[in-house]
């Protein structure tokens, strides 16, 4: 048994964070250094690679989006004490979805095709997360389980139809046909050209701004709305929520259906915005860094997208560290990700005692 | 955990140590009497302790005193700072600042471990037991002495037979704990404290669970352990306990230590107002009922708890408008399952409920149908059920409400408006700090009891069904809660309450309805009854066995 640790919000929101970052990379420097790299030569690398550049930049904000969706999938869920692993298997089902439609419907205006690309494929999520929450709901079979086993299902079942089904005749690339040009979404560098700005050509796409906006419904649903209150009174407090006449299972199912729908946004992004096409694992486990993101962003759609940015700068700068530097292989960039993670989520209270303990001493001092 | 069983162990046999009791002090063996000059020494002595949580000062300059031998209690309200004492003194906690001395030496108490070390033992509240173990596992755990069990078994076995020997406390080593009753449990407790050499034995809330005479037999033990030299610290806001069973008594309020006193030498009354600064009714004031119309009935109710074992058993009651029925009974025979069932958190298995009269419909047995026919249910345990300890005030408030209308427009919930309801309840119900956006958890029991109760009552309902409304109150707030009641029973409304406190019952209550075993054992007015009465029909001794 242990005190509960309290300290100040901004504390909590700000310093510890830092702290737990700051120590990450420290570490991630003492790796570098090991394998006779010099650290602050990879920093600067790392930086200018994911900022320096309008064109890095555009990598690190179109990663940034993949993981605001896939970290606001597991936040929601989260809230309701759930824990959705499964969001890798949901964004490919998802994608599944949006090339139904950008592939058969074509023909139809932009102004449609695009909305039900991306409709559909949020719903495709859904229900690829629908049977686990069933499972979970009235059987209680446990979601990390079931959630995990229906990503080697999706993956299965992606393979099977991108080799057997949708794949072009002909062609040896177990991948859909490219989608009909209605359905692409567009790029943020035309949107930008329509203002008079010039930037270069990155798969950065209105996803962005998509995702943006869906932080702030998230917000708003889970703060502002008597479904959110009741998502967030079955995730503190199932008792108090059975109490309250709320039905856990009636809330734990439409939570992961929003928790799947939410993963699914990569597909719009990564697909719709970008690829065009679907590729045997395109989501490329993005949706696994959702849950570091979202255990460092604290669940909540403001530390998501900050989370969101720093991880799309470990991969764009990652990528490009990795090319200038044969010694720092992908999978040194993996160790520093791992790091980050380690220390940002799992060890995320190794400071707060020292730190409060501290502000005490100060607050003392003060007296 | 098979409290309904235990009612079943009362006065199985009359211990040993109560004969020798009974037959004077003298006759306890003389190498365990305490001498003449340790016995002015204190065992424990706590200098200026402080602990602080955040901006909240649980212990200011605590000093505390207590001899060696003796039974000291220590009194005081919720969230008076008692448990952040004992914690302190147990390990759990570290003092800010301040001292410790364990007869006479200076220590340092980092974990329970170095307060087990210093020969301080802990019986919990909550017991810390694992029910499907064995009493000697049990008493085992943690002190298992090396890498194989058998050693430390026949060790074990040895000292639990000696402390039977020395102190009457009997408990068959091979029993399951969960087959034990509570008391029993309790015992079990106590002895790991004892083969862990504790010479200092402190007890939290102790009473709490047990049967009146249950309860009568736990001081018998505690004056043996007295007797033979131990050290004990009792924790309790039942002042007739203290009254009965203490030698020195210490009295904290906000924090503080207010008030020492030696037993022989203050009241019960004295008490109450060292522990609350102010003068204190203990009495409820209350007129006659006017009894109006049935408003609450229950038919041949049963219920099954959540392992599908038949915990009420064909119970059939009215409560009527304008009084109050109270339903007493040990915790654990099957008056939470009742509750919970007539709220509809738990299905009833056969028999029916009727509100005004109308029987409730299978399909609108719920808790919010229920709340549309305006019953509204204080829990029993607002910690599990009635709050959600984790959100702040304000959205506590509204729980079982988050779909009114008042709180917001169509699926958006309006913080402000909210916030402005709980602050006006706050007012009226003088919710101590008035922030609704204070976190539920950093509220006293009293107050987190007052939002769940201002949450419940201002909703106007018909039949007010309320679990334990006192427990984990303080005082000052007691008799707040108490008076809330009266005045919901004299507005007309039906009033059920099922409380452990049988003194809350007969002050309350206008009928009292006894529980035992998930049946009533009888039906009593409180002024044709006595705890002695009433305690018979809560062991089960019907009218018509005895």
């Amino acid at each position: 048994m242990s005190a509960p640790v309290n300290l100040p919000k901004w504390a909590d929101i700000v310093a510890i964070p830092l702290l737990n970052i700051t120590l990450a990379f420290i570490i991630s420097g003492l790796v570098v250094l090991a394998i006779g790299e010099d650290p602050i030569d990879a920093t600067r690398l790392m930086i200018t690679g994911s900022l320096g550049s309008i064109n890095g930049l555009g990598y690190t904000l179109y990663y940034a989006t993949s993981f605001i969706f896939a970290g606001l999938a597991v936040a929601v869920a989260f809230k309701a004490g759930l824990f959705n692993i499964g969001g890798d298997g949901q964004a490919y089902i998802g994608g599944l979805g949006a090339a139904l439609i950008g592939l058969n419907f074509g023909f139809l205006p932009a102004i449609v095709v695009i909305p039900l690309a991306i409709v559909v494929s949020l719903a495709f999520g859904a229900l690829w997360a629908l049977i686990p929450a069933y499972l979970q709901a009235k059987r209680g079979s446990h979601i990390v389980i079931t959630t995990i086993m229906f990503n080697a299902l999706a993956s299965a079942l992606m393979s099977y139809l991108l080799v057997n089904v949708l794949r072009k005749t002909g062609s040896m690339d177990p991948s859909t046909q490219i989608f009909a040009k209605s359905s692409f979404l567009p790029k943020l560098k035309d949107l930008l050209a329509l203002f008079g700005i010039h930037a270069p050509e990155t798969p950065l796409n209105l996803s962005l701004i998509l995702a943006l906006v869906t932080a702030y419904l998230v917000w708003l649903l889970i703060w502002r709305t008597r479904l959110g209150y009741e998502i967030r009174t079955v995730g503190a407090n199932p008792h108090a929520a059975k109490y309250g006449g709320m039905s856990p299972a009636r809330i734990t199912i439409i939570t992961m259906l929003i928790s799947g729908a939410l993963s699914a946004g990569l597909a719009s992004n990564m697909l719709l915005g970008d690829a065009h096409r679907v590729q045997l694992d395109y989501t490329a486990g993005f949706g696994f860094v959702g849950i570091a993101v979202a255990l460092m962003g604290r669940a909540h759609p403001v530390g998501i997208i900050l989370a969101s940015v720093l991880f799309g700068m470990l991969y764009q700068g990652g990528a490009e560290l990795a090319f200038d530097k044969p010694k720092i292989t992908r999978d040194m960039i993996m160790v520093i990700q791992g790091l980050v993670v380690l220390f940002g989520g799992a060890l995320e209270g190794l400071f707060r005692k020292p730190l409060a303990d501290l502000l005490a001493r100060f607050s003392k001092g003060a007296r | 955990m098979g409290e309904g069983e235990g009612i079943l162990h009362i006065c199985p046999h009359v211990p040993s140590y109560v004969l020798r009791l009974r037959g004077g002090k003298t006759s306890t063996q003389a190498a365990g009497a305490p001498l003449m000059n340790e016995q002015s020494r204190p065992a424990i002595e706590l200098t200026g302790i402080n602990k602080a949580f955040g901006a909240v000062k649980a212990n200011k300059n605590v000093h505390l005193r207590v001899e060696r031998g003796s039974i000291h209690g220590i009194v005081g309200e919720n969230g008076a700072g008692k448990s952040t004492l004992m914690s302190i003194l147990y390990g759990f906690y570290e003092a800010d600042s301040g001292e410790i001395k364990v007869n006479d030496q200076s220590v340092r108490i980092r974990s329970s471990r170095e307060a087990i070390s210093h020969g301080i033992g802990m019986v919990h509240q909550h017991f810390m037991l694992v029910d499907t173990m064995s009493v000697l596992d049990n008493v085992m755990l943690g002190a298992e002495g090396g890498a194989f069990l058998s050693s430390g078994a026949v060790q074990t076995r040895a000292h639990l037979a000696q402390l039977a020997r020395d102190y009457g406390l009997d408990v068959d080593p091979q029993a399951k704990v969960g087959d034990l009753s509570v008391g029993l449990q309790q015992r079990v407790e106590i002895l790991k404290a004892l083969v862990r050499g504790a010479e200092i034995l402190i007890l939290d809330e102790p009473t709490a669970v047990l049967t009146p005479s249950e309860a009568t037999q736990l001081f018998d033990m505690l004056r043996v352990l007295k007797s033979q030299g131990k050290t004990v610290i009792l924790i309790t806001h039942k002042l007739r306990e203290i009254m009965d069973v203490t030698d020195q008594v210490s009295v904290m309020r906000r924090g503080e230590m207010v008030a020492h006193f030696a037993t022989h030498e203050t009241s019960t009354a004295a008490l109450a107002d060292a522990m609350v600064g102010r003068k204190v009714l203990l009495k409820v004031d209350k007129g006659e009922s006017q009894p109006g119309p049935v408003l609450l009935e229950a038919i041949d109710l049963v219920v099954k708890d959540d392992f599908g074992v038949v915990r009420v058993h064909g119970v059939s009651f009215r409560v009527h408008a304008g009084e109050i029925v109270g339903i007493a009974g040990v915790a654990g025979n099957g008056q939470s399952e009742l509750l919970e069932a007539l709220a509809g958190i738990r299905p009833i298995a056969s028999g029916s409920i009727l509100i005004n009269g109308i029987e409730v419909p299978p399909e609108q047995h719920n808790p919010s149908a229920m709340r549309a026919h305006h019953v509204v249910h204080v829990p029993e345990d607002r910690h599990k059920m009635g709050l959600v300890m984790a959100f702040e005030a304000y959205e506590s408030a509204i729980l079982g409400f988050q779909h009114d209308a008042t709180f917001g427009a169509g699926a958006l919930l309006e913080p402000q408006k909210m916030m402005a309801d709980l602050a006006a309840k706050m007012d009226i119900y003088d919710i101590r700090p008035p922030d609704p956006r204070l976190k539920t958890a950093n509220f006293s029991g009293g107050n987190q009891q007052k939002i769940v109760l201002a949450r419940e009552i201002e909703h106007n309902p018909n039949v007010l069904l309320v679990g334990q409304p006192t427990r984990g109150v303080d005082i000052g707030a007691i008799e707040f809660i108490h008076k809330k009641l009266i005045a919901m029973r004299d507005a007309g409304k039906a009033i059920l309450l099922v409380s452990v406190e049988l003194d809350e019952i007969t002050a309350l209550s206008d009928r009292i309805i006894v529980m035992c075993g998930g049946q009533i054992t009888g039906e009593r007015r409180p002024e044709h009854t006595n705890p002695q009465d009433l305690g018979m029909l809560m062991a089960g001794v019907t009218e018509v066995a005895a």
